[in-house]
């Protein structure tokens, strides 16, 4: 079981607290009517799938309740960071 | 009858002896002996029959390894245990054990002829009968199979133990308690920290407990850990596997090692404990050598026969050979000699042996072989002989012998380690993997580490013999009856990588997950296909290291704690008054309330009587609810459901359709607006969660600039339905402050005020077509108001309904059912819900989604209604649609029945469908094939009653 260092709480919790939430950093268009078909494509189902550093997004659900951002590698499942969510992409 | 007790010697209690059954026979042993080396004693040396070819075997190793002497043991009704390893299990008075897969016993196994004809489970057999016919399979194949092939039986009634669990935090952990784990222990707990010393044996020691030299050092380490406050030692305890950040899972075994009367409290205990370190020393597992008739009872590693030998007391033999590739198999010759074993020859491969060894061997009076190597063992239940040659294909010589002694090398016990994906590095003169590099906060030490002295040797796997390999019957895995000819078969057929060949052979894929036959198939692999082992690789080690228990991982998670059962403050009156539940996402709810003899249909259909012609109560309070509260709360509603939300008056109500950003529906419900900033919103009983969790999603980082705040407020409000024609006069008497009138309160409206002296938020709102109110109060006031309203009610002969009443009354009209009359590819046009869409909003979740080219071509599946050509046919929802009944099979399937019931309303059935252009399709007739018989049936709007609405005025 991971251990998952909440951003909001800054206390390492385990992993049945969280819920994984895909992707980070793919925001939502402010207009989505100006997306053209392949944009919009882009934007619901096409995802990095690293091999290594993955940013993604988790939620301290059974906790805070935040949604915050992680960069994993996915190969060992080491977390590297854990931010809160608005701050750049490290 | 070959094994013997050794007049002395062993860590067993002479004074104690120990009395048990094997197969329905009296037997003993001492205090302290394991299944294995009391019978081994008493001279037995067949422990069961083989998993494909029933050939008689006996024991091969003294640990967890051992993949032959497999045996149930019983302890009563519901606490048999199939598959446990003989070496593994300790006596006790009255242990009742017996061997597996044989019939009608050990020594005359009927099915044995199947020996005989053991070409008819060659390399890849599964794989090859499954492309037989299917019928075959069916009839033939799999019977036969099923009743030749197996382990032991899987216990039928259920099991009436209770299993502990708990967590622990320690600084540094041990796996594995031989002399290297113990100083780690003793290492570790000297800087302070919390120290757990794990170990899977009765008592720790490991590799000492077979070495006398060792014991005093083992009594006063022992000693020194119990003394200290900071060190937890637990044997008995199995590590199954290490998880992310040193999250290692163990299993206690509490009460399986004592007498059925002694055992009180739980079975088993499962640890979960989270390591700042943790420590691997596993040791290492010795390899068995592949040569012919390496699996007649008799033959066995040379470390097994030692361990008996010293730490039990027991020969397993009065003659042995021992055929050697290494050095430790010299070592052990020595030491059993030394002990009373009388071992009469040494083999091995080797042509060059250490000249100390050698010396001590000719001391010792053991006749030495070098150079030379087993080609055949004679004897059927037990060894009668051994045949030895020159390079194994000189002329052959015999050697008379009942037991002999295999000294393949040592493979280090890595299993842990792959679990944490730790890499592996082969090492040569290990001729095994040994640990390399991991990103967990773990070594190992030891053994397993490859840091241990049992000399050198080589690593062969397959012994040269005089026979082709294609007619060889030397085996490779003896759990899973793989021998070499058939690696060499998978090879032959085209297979390279390891990962292939052993699913094709099934070598190590038994439940001792290849602890003996791993590196030996490999290395066979790599000679026939004459490339490095290190090409080949090697296949993964997943949890668990052993067998483990269903027990102990489900822990305390059953019955009624196996999941939560939500219960609405009114479930108490509906049991009182005899309702049928059904579970819905967690929510115990009432499905029907039977009176007398009535049957569900019976019952639903008098429920269903009542609400159309006076009135029903309904338990609505699981309903999902969200409290929206803050100025942009419209705003944020607006952007979230596809409807118009700033537009909404305080005071009213409005249905609310949310999309996912790809466009299908994946909720519902109506919502209030309370004041300009509240909102009241509901949605269904199982997407409660998941709204919640997806509003807070888009709160959170897309739209943070909005002042909104969401509660769930699910638990807090009880609901109550009313619904028919009576309805207003039901709760009339009980509310106050609230003008019932139809002008001043019409349908699609939310007002406040009291009822029965609570407050209450009561929505004019109806899902069956009918008047009817929805009353909320606060959930501890549920059942008050509830037998309040009951009371009423009963005035106007009315019916409590439960849930599936509630189902047929919405379809009558034509409600959907989110995740029934939909599923997740469903959008609002398919569903017939254009209305709820907000043409003029400029955007909303999902709204893109919807004007992609997918979604707006033809020939969609769209829902509508079937009327069945017989009225008494009532569909089977999940039924497939077709148009034409005659088209040959496999039939073009153009939609499928989502709901189906019978209506006593309209005194037929009725359907929804989701059917391929349904909309287009009306008047159509459309066919349902049926086991036994098509159904007919004609599309229409999905819409059964009061198509105008006549009847929501009451
Ligand atoms: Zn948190």
């Amino acid at each position: 079981m991971l251990l998952i260092h909440c951003p909001y709480c800054e206390e390492a919790r385990p992993e049945v607290e969280f819920v994984y939430g895909g992707e980070a950093h793919i925001a939502r268009p402010l207009d989505p009517s100006t997306y053209s078909d392949g944009e919009w494509e882009e934007f619901l189902y096409i995802r990095s799938n690293p091999r290594g550093r993955h940013h993604e997004r988790w939620r301290h659900t059974h906790g805070c309740g935040r949604f915050f951002n992680a960069v994993r590698d996915t190969v060992t499942d080491v977390f590297e960071t854990t931010y809160k969510a608005g701050e750049a992409r490290k | 009858m070959s094994g013997f007790r050794l007049a002395d010697g062993g860590r067993i209690d002479r004074r104690t002896k120990r009395t048990f059954s094997f197969d329905g026979k009296a037997q003993w042993g001492y205090a302290g002996d394991s299944l294995a080396s009391a019978l081994l004693a008493q001279g037995q040396m067949l422990f069961g029959r083989s998993f494909k070819y029933h050939r008689p075997r006996g024991i091969l190793g003294a640990g967890v390894e051992e993949p032959n002497a497999l045996v149930t043991v019983d302890r009563g009704p519901g606490r048999m245990t199939p598959n446990l390893r003989a070496p593994s299990v300790p006596v006790h008075d009255g242990l009742t054990a017996t061997s597996q897969n044989r019939f009608p016993s050990l020594k005359t196994d009927l099915i044995a002829v199947n020996n005989v004809f053991s070409a008819f489970f060659p390399a890849g057999f599964y794989n090859k009968t499954f492309m037989w016919p299917r019928a075959a399979w069916e009839k033939v194949y799999e019977p036969i199979i099923r009743r030749l092939a197996g382990l032991g039986d899987s216990p039928t009634t259920r099991d009436p133990d209770h299993y502990d669990a708990t967590y622990a935090h320690c600084e540094t952990l041990i796996v594995g308690a031989g002399p290297a784990g113990i100083a780690a222990a003793l290492d570790a707990a000297a800087g302070g920290g919390r120290v757990f010393l794990i170990d899977e044996q009765e008592e720790i020691g490991g590799g000492a407990l077979s070495d006398p030299a060792q014991w005093a050092w083992l009594a006063e380490a022992t000693a020194k850990l119990a003394a200290m406050d900071n060190v937890t030692v637990l044997s008995r305890t199995t590590a199954i596997g290490h998880y992310h950040q040193n999250f290692v899972v163990a299993a206690e075994r509490l009460t399986d090692h004592l007498p059925v009367g002694e055992a009180h409290g739980p079975r088993e205990k499962l640890w979960r404990i989270r390591a700042g370190e943790v420590v691997l020393a596993m040791g290492a597992i010795e390899r068995p050598l592949v040569f012919e008739g390496n699996d007649v009872p008799g033959v066995m590693l040379a470390s097994a026969a030692r361990t008996f030998a010293l730490r039990y007391g027991v020969a397993v033999g009065r003659k042995i050979v021992v055929m050697a590739v290494h050095d430790s198999g010299w070592r052990d010759a020595l030491a059993l000699q030394a002990a009373g074993v009388p071992i009469t020859a040494i083999v091995d491969l080797r042509r060059d042996i250490d000249p100390a060894l050698a010396d001590a061997a000719r001391d010792a009076r053991i006749a030495c072989y070098p150079g030379y190597a087993i080609t055949s063992v004679s004897g059927s239940l037990a060894v009668k002989g051994a045949t030895i040659a020159l390079a194994g294909v000189g002329k052959g010589q015999k050697l008379d012998c009942d037991a002999v002694l295999m000294a393949g090398g040592w493979t280090p016990t890595v299993h842990l380690w792959s679990h944490a994906k730790g890499s592996l590095r082969w090492d040569e003169s290990w001729g095994a993997f040994l640990p390399d590099k991991t990103h967990e906060n773990l070594r190992c030490v030891g053994a397993c580490a490859g840091a241990w002295d049992f000399g050198s040797g080589l690593s062969v796997g397959l012994l040269p013999a005089p026979k082709p390999l294609h007619e060889s019957k030397a085996f490779v895995d003896f759990q899973n009856d793989v021998k070499a000819r058939d690696i060499g078969l998978a090879v032959q057929e085209g297979f390279r990588s390891i990962e292939h060949i052993k699913r094709y052979t099934t070598n190590g894929m038994a439940t001792d997950q290849g602890k003996t036959s791993n590196l030996n198939g490999l290395q066979i692999a790599s000679d026939v296909l004459s490339r490095p082992v290190t090409e080949i690789g090697l296949t993964t080690f997943r949890p668990p290291y052993t067998p483990q228990s269903f027990g102990a991982m489900l822990g305390h998670h059953k019955e009624a704690l196996f999941q939560p059962l939500r219960k609405s403050g009114i479930d108490d009156w509906a049991q009182a008054h005899g309702a049928v539940y059904e579970n819905v996402a967690q929510w115990r709810r009432a499905r029907f309330f039977p009176q007398g003899s009535e049957d569900m249909d019976a019952a639903v259909a008098r429920e269903c009587r009542m609400v159309r012609s006076s009135v029903g109560v309904f338990d609505a309070s699981t309903l999902g609810k969200i409290e929206v509260v803050g100025p942009d709360a419209a705003e944020f509603l607006n952007r979230m459901y596809t409807n118009p939300w700033k537009s909404l008056e305080p005071g009213r109500c409005r249905y609310g359709l949310l999309l996912g950003e790809h466009g299908f529906i994946i909720d519902d419900g109506v919502s209030a607006r309370l004041a300009p900033d509240r909102f009241h919103l509901t949605t269904t009983t199982g997407g409660a969660a998941r709204v919640l969790g997806m509003m807070e999603d888009y709160l959170q980082t897309e739209w943070s600039d909005l002042d909104v705040w969401l509660t769930s407020t699910t638990e807090q409000w009880a609901v109550i339905a009313v619904q028919g024609p009576r309805a207003r006069d039901v709760i009339a008497p009980l509310v106050e402050g609230i003008d019932l009138s139809p002008e001043a309160f019409p349908h699609m409206a939310v007002r406040e005020g009291t009822i029965c002296g609570v407050e209450t938020r009561l929505f004019r709102v109806s899902f069956t077509g009918e008047l009817g109110f929805e009353v909320n109060v606060p959930a501890e006031h549920g059942r008050k108001v509830w037998e309040a309203i009951w009371a009423e009610g009963e005035k106007h002969g009315a019916a409590a309904y439960g849930t599936e009443t509630m189902h047929v009354l919405r379809a009558e009209k034509g409600f959907i059912i989110v995740g029934q009359d939909t599923d997740g590819t469903v959008t609002p046009d398919d569903a017939g819900l254009g209305w709820a869409v907000g043409k003029k909003k400029p955007d909303f979740v999902g709204k893109r989604s919807l004007a992609r080219p997918d979604i707006v071509a033809p020939g969609r599946k769209q829902l509508v209604g079937l009327l069945t050509d017989d009225a008494q046919d009532v569909l089977e929802e999940g039924a497939q649609i077709v148009a034409d009944p005659n088209q040959p099979v496999p039939m073009t399937m153009i939609g499928h029945v989502t709901s189906s019931y019978y209506s006593t309303t309209l005194g037929r059935s009725i359907a929804m469908a989701l059917v391929a252009g349904g909309r287009d399709r009306m008047g159509e007739t459309l066919y349902i094939p049926m086991p036994g018989k098509t159904i007919s049936a004609k599309v229409l709007a999905p819409m059964f009653y009061d198509a105008e609405g006549s009847r929501l005025n009451g």
